[in-house]
């Protein structure tokens, strides 16, 4: 696996072709509620919410080769950190983006202490148990989360304290999508930082890391808990949206899903995790009910076909390979 | 303490019907595993598929004990094609690494799931056991369904058979030996891919049978075949990878836990299952008995 990723060329080497279609597509995306009706701008608002999931999935699984199986829980418990705020304490939504990405943190921070000390498919197994044994709790915990039934009418976000609560579409879409920039910009620093590099040095060969000098564990450990984050972000995002939260949403379909989009977005690259998150989410919201809700078959299908046709993703696709590539 | 194990062992003996019948699910998840370092996340599927085969010959409650060793041929002729075919569909991807094997089993897994659920529909079927076993037998004062006692009396049989097949036969020596050291076994001439699809076929068929054998008491519903993977899972990790008679063990005690505990605490049911997990993964981070020096 680690030979089938490649770091992005550093920001320096980057062809101004590159930057100008990067500044395209976020005028672009800032544009969408202007051009697009109130329903495709909702299931936009998801896709970016689940982008954010991806992103923070591709940093722990591209970057760091501790790919998770089980990234629903975080992404779940704060989606249910985001509805309970919502509906008991405080509707403004910045607020319940932080205490989601906390809450999604300190699940990781709970269950990685353990988890992190496997590798690979050990790692894929055990994060898969966690993440089963999250929903099972959610599936049952009734008088915090529901139940099965889940929690309805969470209240619409507000901006700020006191302000209006946001029902346009449009502008919901506007808060996510600057929520999502700004979580994706960390993450994009964090990918880039030196603190990335051993990350990407643990990947590639954990046991030179290891004689190199490096602790191994307290890096894993803390990318575990950032894409926790992250992904507890993209939940109170979902949320906001959606403004229901059941067990289905920390299921394992969610955790596939996560994964699939990091796997055709291709490994590492944190954009293409993004852009496999939209084909994703595209695929089973707009193109299964016209199947006539066949969404698992048609997942696993771009499963199969993604594994044996896209082994680096759309990432590996770029016709132009920078020079002096990291 | 006699007082509490009367009352409790009606539960105890349950726990072990349902350890016997993950471990039937378990060892092939381990075998595949510790042999093809595969992931097979198509196994709760596959055990799905078997618990339907049951549906589908036995499930009309006139079935005879011919209907279900009916069943069973089927079974282990699905799980045989099946698990072949996994094998030749992972093997391309063998140089590209674990996850992609994985990924690609879990896409078959959804694909089977939901071609499941498209063909018997959403509902849970149940599958009454075969009219002699459909009583119950007297265990110590209470009544007990002879069917579960049958599952026991069954899984152990094939506990053993698996153990002597894995290793105590040439078979079992030389898939250990693969696992050991893959190209020193090719030298000495033995198609190693042909044993590889063996073991994966193997692994395959048990997943089946358990899901015929299992289907009288879990019966058959979308959502099972996760419940079963995850379990099979947890049972994997706690006995460790490629080990038979961890495996054994970690049924057992995921066995007790999941009908004992949750019956005494049910609201602490799914922490005690990743607790009794956690707990051997510190103390031994192979699984009980797993080899040590091969952590993942």
């Amino acid at each position: 696996m680690s030979t089938a990723t490649e770091a992005p060329a550093p920001a320096a080497a980057r062809p101004a072709t590159t930057r100008a279609a990067a500044g395209a597509v976020l005028v672009l995306l800032a544009l969408v509620p202007l051009l697009v009706s109130s329903n495709v701008a909702d299931m936009l608002t998801r896709v970016l919410a689940f982008a954010l999931l991806a992103i923070g999935l591709d940093l722990l699984a591209g970057v760091a080769g501790l790919p998770s199986l089980g990234q629903a829980a975080p992404f779940g418990v704060g989606a249910y950190a985001a509805a309970l705020l919502g509906k008991h304490v405080t509707t403004v939504g910045p607020v319940q983006l932080v205490a989601a990405a906390a809450a999604g943190a300190a699940l990781a921070a709970a269950v990685g202490w353990l988890l992190v000390r496997s590798r690979g498919t050990y790692f894929l197994m055990l994060t898969l148990a966690v993440g089963e044994i999250v929903h099972e709790l959610a599936d049952r915990w009734e008088g915090v989360t529901g139940g099965t039934n889940g929690l309805a009418g969470v209240p619409a976000i507000t901006l700020y304290p006191g302000g209006p609560p946001v029902r346009l579409a449009g502008v919901l879409y506007w808060y996510v999508l600057a929520a999502v920039l700004v979580c994706a910009g960390l993450l994009w620093m964090v990918s880039r930082s030196a603190f990335g590099q051993t990350l990407r040095g643990i990947r590639d060969n954990e046991e030179r890391m290891r004689s190199l000098g490096y602790r191994t564990f307290p890096p894993k450990y803390a990318v575990f808990c950032i894409a926790g984050a992250a992904a507890g972000a993209a939940g109170s995002l979902w949320v906001a949206q959606s403004r229901f939260v059941s067990p289905a949403d920390l299921g394992f379909e969610v955790s596939a899903m996560a994964l699939l989009a990091v796997v055709i977005g291709g490994r590492g690259s944190l954009w293409g995790a993004a852009l496999g998150a939209a084909v994703v989410v595209l695929v089973r919201e707009e193109l299964s009910p016209q199947l006539g809700g066949r969404g698992p078959l048609v997942l696993g299908l771009v499963f199969v076909a993604a594994v044996y046709l896209l082994p680096r993703g759309f990432a590996g696709l770029r016709i132009h390979r920078p020079r002096g590539g990291a | 303490m006699p007082a509490w194990l009367s009352d409790n062992l009606i539960t105890i003996v349950d726990g072990v019907a349902f350890g016997v019948l993950l471990f039937t699910i378990a060892v092939g998840l381990s075998l595949v595993f510790g042999i093809m370092d595969v992931l097979n996340l198509a196994h709760g599927a596959l055990y799905l598929v078997g618990a339907y085969v049951a549906v589908r010959f036995a499930g009309d409650g006139q079935a005879g004990i011919g209907a279900f060793l009916l069943a069973g041929l089927a079974a282990v002729a699905v799980g045989a094609a099946a698990g072949a075919g996994l094998a030749v569909l992972t093997r391309p991807l063998a140089r590209r690494g674990h996850l992609d094997q994985a990924l690609l089993t879990l896409g078959v897994a959804l694909i089977i799931g939901d071609l499941l659920s498209a063909r018997f529909g959403n509902d849970v079927q149940s599958v009454p056991p075969p009219a002699f076993l459909a009583g119950s037998v007297s265990l110590v004062g209470h009544d007990y369904p002879s069917y579960r006692l049958a599952v026991i009396v069954a899984g152990l049989a094939l506990a053993v058979l698996v153990w002597l097949l894995v290793e105590r036969s040439r078979a079992g020596a030389l898939v250990r030996a693969t696992v050991a050291d893959a190209p020193m076994v090719r030298a000495l001439g033995v198609d190693t891919g042909r044993l590889v699809v063996a073991v994966f076929a193997f692994g395959v068929v048990l997943a089946c049978l358990g899901g015929v054998l299992g289907a009288p008491i879990l019966g058959a519903y979308p959502g099972l075949d996760e419940r079963v993977l995850i379990l099979g899972l947890v049972v994997v990790v706690i006995g460790g990878l490629g080990s038979v008679s961890g495996a054994f063990l970690g049924a057992l005690v995921i066995g007790q836990v999941e009908v004992l505990v949750v019956s005494l605490l049910p609201q602490y049911a799914s922490f005690l299952v990743f607790g009794a997990m956690a707990v051997v993964l510190l103390l031994r981070p192979t699984g009980m008995l797993g080899r040590a020096g091969k952590p993942g």
